[in-house]
């Protein structure tokens, strides 16, 4: 009796993806020795959200959830959304 | 064989509603960060630079490879291969301990030098710095917490493992274990370059 129990994922496909997140993680400490100003940060936080995506997705097994578990991600970023950008248009037009 | 009442998506879901939650929990922290940013920018930038980016770089390719090893770790005992399951498990849990070593050092030299939450030292450096490291110290502590409750669950999953009570038929503890350790490692993909590589 095994419900919806995942396909396993192959070895490889995690190996790769452990790869992009070196990679990933060798651009964010080359490109914040580089000054940009303000751009630096939202780079990182860029970087940081695509490294996010491939732990979510693939070691997370996200890809193979229903759609539900998808659901709740996106309520869940829309949540930190209004949370930030309530806190933002409070602090910055005080 | 009996009736068994299971219900393993029900199981995933509730650790990823739990883990939302934890989401949230850093979120308010990193809310604090931001909007100091925007307040310091200069001091946080001095701040940062006297984080020892080394440690910040070893303990990021030490969680990133301590999540793979995690993920490969469920794959093997979906495919029955008990054996490698728990050498996988053994090497997380190797790599959580030398991340919380390599914290230990880190924050040795940091107090050495008199940076610490409500040190004179740091109180002669201004607001800014002061809310930079105070911030540092608790976001840091924090995820190490969480590294340490992760750590012991995969030793208490891989326990159980070895006595055949999570097996590659049921193996929902595992992956809600793994699912955990994944989070620890989202949240240091943020605190990295945060706070070690501000300019």
């Amino acid at each position: 009796m095994s419900e919806h129990s995942h396909e396993p994922v192959p070895y490889r496909t995690f190996v790769l993806i452990w790869a992009a997140l070196l990679v990933l993680t060798g651009i964010t400490v080359a490109v914040s020795r580089v000054h940009l100003g303000a751009l630096n940060v939202w780079v990182a936080l860029g970087i940081a959200s695509i490294k996010s995506g491939l732990v979510i997705f693939f070691f997370m097994h996200l890809r193979q959830e229903s759609r539900l578990f998808r659901i709740g991600l996106l309520v869940l970023l829309s949540i930190l959304a209004i949370f930030i950008g309530m806190t933002f248009l409070d602090v910055l037009y005080r | 064989m009996s009736h068994e009442h299971r219900d393993d998506t029900g199981a995933r879901f509730g650790m990823w509603v739990f883990l939302y939650t934890e989401v949230i929990l850093f979120s308010g922290l990193f809310i604090l960060y931001a909007v100091s940013l925007s307040k310091y920018p200069v001091q946080f930038a001095e701040a940062s630079h006297k984080l020892n980016i080394y440690f910040g770089t070893v303990n990021t390719l030490v969680l990133l490879t301590s999540s793979l090893t995690i993920a490969l770790a469920v794959s093997a005992l979906q495919l029955g291969r008990k054996k490698q399951t728990l050498i996988l498990c053994e090497i997380t849990i190797a790599l959580a301990l030398l991340f919380l070593v390599n914290k230990y050092f880190e924050w040795k030299a940091e107090i050495g030098h008199g940076i610490y939450p409500g040190s004179e030292h740091l109180a002669e450096m201004g607001a800014g710095i002061t809310v930079f490291f105070n911030l540092y110290y608790f976001t840091a502590g924090l995820h190490g917490l969480h590294v340490l409750i992760g750590a012991t669950l995969i030793t208490v999953v891989s326990v159980l493992v070895n006595k055949d009570r999570v097996t590659s038929d049921r193996y929902v503890l595992l992956e809600n274990s793994a699912l955990y350790w994944h989070l620890v490692d989202l949240i240091w993909i943020f605190l990295f370059p945060l706070y070690y590589l501000i300019l």
